[in-house]
């Protein structure tokens, strides 16, 4: 087969490498920029400290999982490892009332979101489908097939304008909508049918797209031959990169696009340009297929690395702070612990609970048939 | 003979296929360096480079609908489709296209695609990864659907069906795979593609399984044998076509029949072969023909699966309910 080599390279550090968007350099250093500057001016010396603390706790519910994975807490769990400044940057720029269309690995949004970490174990022990209230917490379920969410973020996205929640110059009603999706799924048919939808629409939709290089053992090779973000151009709205490690970035961003969707502007799309530190699930062994030093040359960038060198070259925190996040990091991971073993088990029936709104009449025979079968044992212990 | 598992054997059988015949390609997500997630295809890009085993981009609708223009082109692709749950994405390509090009063709063109699942629960996985979406094929004209239940039948039935000059549903129950068996790869095979086969004589009553159910009948007719019964099991092994003539053979000696799978019930494989079985053996049926199936409702988290699917306890419950009539 042959490959035409004149063309740019999709992703990886080639020299060609489009521009990305970048705040915080790896070294921890601010790059000041005249546009994107003014859209984080009101983060200070707080509001960084409270940046890290996501990052670090997001980190930290990852690793608890992965551990009470390994212990066989859980049946499988999906890292986030070296995508927390991405889920928080983005996550921390919605408004309440914003709406996430997660994939299966959003476990920073979620934390953002402020759904109980301790709830997102359920679906990974295999007890639940989705343990949280999306309505309550306007963070959907996440979706294991690949791509369909953000369909349902663009309907979800058209439902908010014909509510005529969008461009009314009201913070408190303009609402936009977030689909989260990986590298690999721009390839399936309805995240391109979402583009299209967004855009023929005029949705106010942000397709957050976490390039993270890899689809389990595929590489983004596998998926495109562009940086992901000029795909947004053909379909007919904004596309850009940012540094998907540098939640400076990505918070900023994010709040731009956003705003731009509630303002009635339509949808924009976002590549952040990250690495996958860990396997694709616990199941998975990246050393079949991926070198370990691309690790190694992504390891330099990590996320909250660059800041913390940040917070202490700006001494913006002292030692006390990070002690106190590293405090806090290891009660969350008790709870997560304790919340994982305490999750009920569900019993045999509740396989037919919530099939149907108005359950039929066949199914509840069904039921009745297990609940006799199950007596029948019960019954028969008891003879005994 | 080699002692293989379901995955070798498969894996030697897409080997072979591809030695005897340099149009037969793999296609799917994974399955060139990685091997596929469950290594099915492990070592096959190595061997038989990139333009035969294919990474695809990730949309199933994409791997079947080229699958179809590669086969127009003369080649004989075999996809993988990753788990059971994400074949949907695909569904549109396989019902509205692969099932009916020979069709609409009036027979000018021909589709042999092999599309390959791992199908089944009892892996303790999360949603979209343990479903029995085999029925939703059957139903489809023009659709072949098979499935083995040992490594014998895995090596030659997916030989099988890329020789096949009709499209293949090949499912292929992962909670066996890890299951061995000695296999003769010298041999040839004993049994056509679309014929069921009894694995287990037996006077009493006869159960027909496929796939994964083969295993979890067999073991209880061991039990059974215990409390001094007889079951007879058949592993129907196609699904489309049915081969019913070891079924309403068996049925009319024993004059009772349990049909078992993991799908759920309602207009089942276990529906149809109870409807063509009563309609054949309606005098011999000493009892209804019974359903031992997945419950009507989607597949449920995996902390209760064992509760939905058939277990050697529900086979013999529906043995039991046949035999008190
Ligand atoms: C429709 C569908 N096909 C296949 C799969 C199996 N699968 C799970 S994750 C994955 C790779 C996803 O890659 P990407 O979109 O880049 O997201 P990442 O997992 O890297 O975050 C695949 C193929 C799936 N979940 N859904």
């Amino acid at each position: 087969m042959t490959v035409d080599s004149t063309v740019e390279p999709a992703g990886g550090a080639a020299a060609s490498e489009p521009e990305l968007v970048q705040l915080l350099t790896p070294e921890g250093e601010r790059v000041p920029d005249d546009h994107y500057d003014a859209l984080i001016d009101d983060i200070g010396p707080p509001e960084i400290r409270g940046l890290y603390r996501d990052l670090v706790l997001a980190r930290r519910i990852d690793s608890e999982a992965v551990a009470l994975q390994r212990q066989g807490e859980l049946g499988l769990w999906a890292s986030l490892l070296g995508q927390e400044a991405a889920q928080v940057g983005s996550g921390r720029a919605l408004r309440p009332h914003d709406h996430v269309f997660p994939t299966y690995r959003e476990h920073g949004v979620a934390w953002c979101r402020g759904v109980d970490p301790a709830r997102l174990l359920g679906l990974f022990r295999g007890v639940d489908q989705g343990g949280w209230d999306p309505r309550s917490t306007n963070f959907h379920l996440y979706t294991i097939v690949i791509g369909a969410q953000t369909l349902h973020a663009t309907g979800y996205a058209m439902g908010v304008q014909r509510d005529g929640a969008v461009g009314t110059g009201d913070p408190n009603r303009d609402t936009a909508v977030i689909a989260y999706f990986g590298d690999g799924a721009t390839s399936q048919g309805d995240v391109n049918e979402a583009f299209i939808w967004a855009s023929v629409n005029n949705t106010p939709v942000v397709f957050f797209c976490q390039n993270n290089q890899w689809a389990i053992s595929e590489p983004l090779e596998r998926q495109t031959r562009v940086p992901l973000y000029r795909r947004a151009h053909g379909f007919g709205f904004p596309g850009l990169r940012v540094d998907g490690n540098d939640v400076l970035a990505c918070l900023a961003v994010t709040r731009e696009a956003l705003q731009r969707a509630r303002d009635g502007e339509g949808p924009t799309l976002i590549e952040a340009f990250t690495y996958r530190m860990g396997a694709h699930t616990t199941t998975d062994d990246p050393t079949r297929y991926r070198l370990g030093s691309e690790l190694e040359h992504w390891r330099l960038k990590d996320p909250i690395e660059r800041v913390k060198a940040y917070i202490v070259r700006g001494e913006l925190a002292d030692q006390e702070f990070f002690d106190e996040v590293e405090a806090e990091a290891e009660q969350l991971a008790e709870h997560l612990r304790t919340a994982c073993r305490e999750l009920p088990d569900p019993g045999p029936e509740s396989i037919f609970d919530h099939v149907y709104v108005d359950p039929p009449a066949p199914l509840l025979a069904q039921r009745d048939e297990m609940t006799a079968y199950l007596d029948s044992f019960a019954n028969e212990e008891a003879r005994r | 003979m080699t002692t293989f598992n379901i995955v070798k054997a498969i894996n030697a059988g897409l080997r072979r296929a591809m030695d005897g015949d340099p149009k037969v390609l793999i296609m799917g997500e994974d399955v060139g360096k990685l091997g596929g997630v469950f290594r099915v295809t492990d070592g096959l890009q190595k061997d038989f480079g990139e333009d035969r085993v294919i990474d695809t981009p990730l949309a199933e609708s994409g791997i079947i609908g080229t699958a179809v223009g590669l086969a127009l082109r003369g080649y004989r692709p075999v996809c993988e489709i990753q788990f059971d749950g994400f074949v949907f994405p695909g569904y549109d390509q396989i019902v509205s296209q692969v099932a009916k090009m020979h069709y609409r063709s009036a027979g000018r063109l021909r589709l042999p695609i092999v599309i390959r699942i791992p199908y089944g629960g009892g892996i303790g996985a999360v949603e979209h990864h343990s479903e029995s979406p085999e029925g939703y094929f059957v139903h489809t004209p023009g659709l072949k659907v098979v499935t083995c239940a040992d490594p014998v039948d895995a090596y030659w039935m997916i030989q099988q069906a890329i020789e096949s000059d009709d499209p293949v549903m090949f499912f292929e129950p992962k909670r066996r795979y890890y299951e061995k068996a000695e296999v003769d790869t010298d041999g040839s095979p004993t049994l056509p593609l679309h014929a069921a086969r009894v694995v287990r004589e037996g006077t009493d009553a006869t159960v027909a399984a496929y796939g994964p159910m083969v295993k979890t009948c067999l073991e209880a007719a061991t039990a059974a044998a215990d409390e001094g019964r007889s079951l007879e099991v058949i592993d129907l092994r196609t699904l489309a076509p049915l081969d019913l003539g070891p079924v309403i053979e068996s049925v009319r000696r024993t004059g009772r029949l349990v049909v078992v799978h993991e799908a759920q019930r309602t207009l089942g494989v276990g529906a149809e072969v109870a409807a063509r079985v009563t309609e054949e053996c309606f005098y011999e049926l000493e009892a209804p023909v019974m359903r031992v199936t997945g419950y009507d409702t989607p597949y449920p988290a995996s902390r209760v699966e064992d509760d939905y699917l058939p277990d050697l306890d529900r086979v013999l419950d529906g043995v039991d309910r046949t035999l008190a009539h």
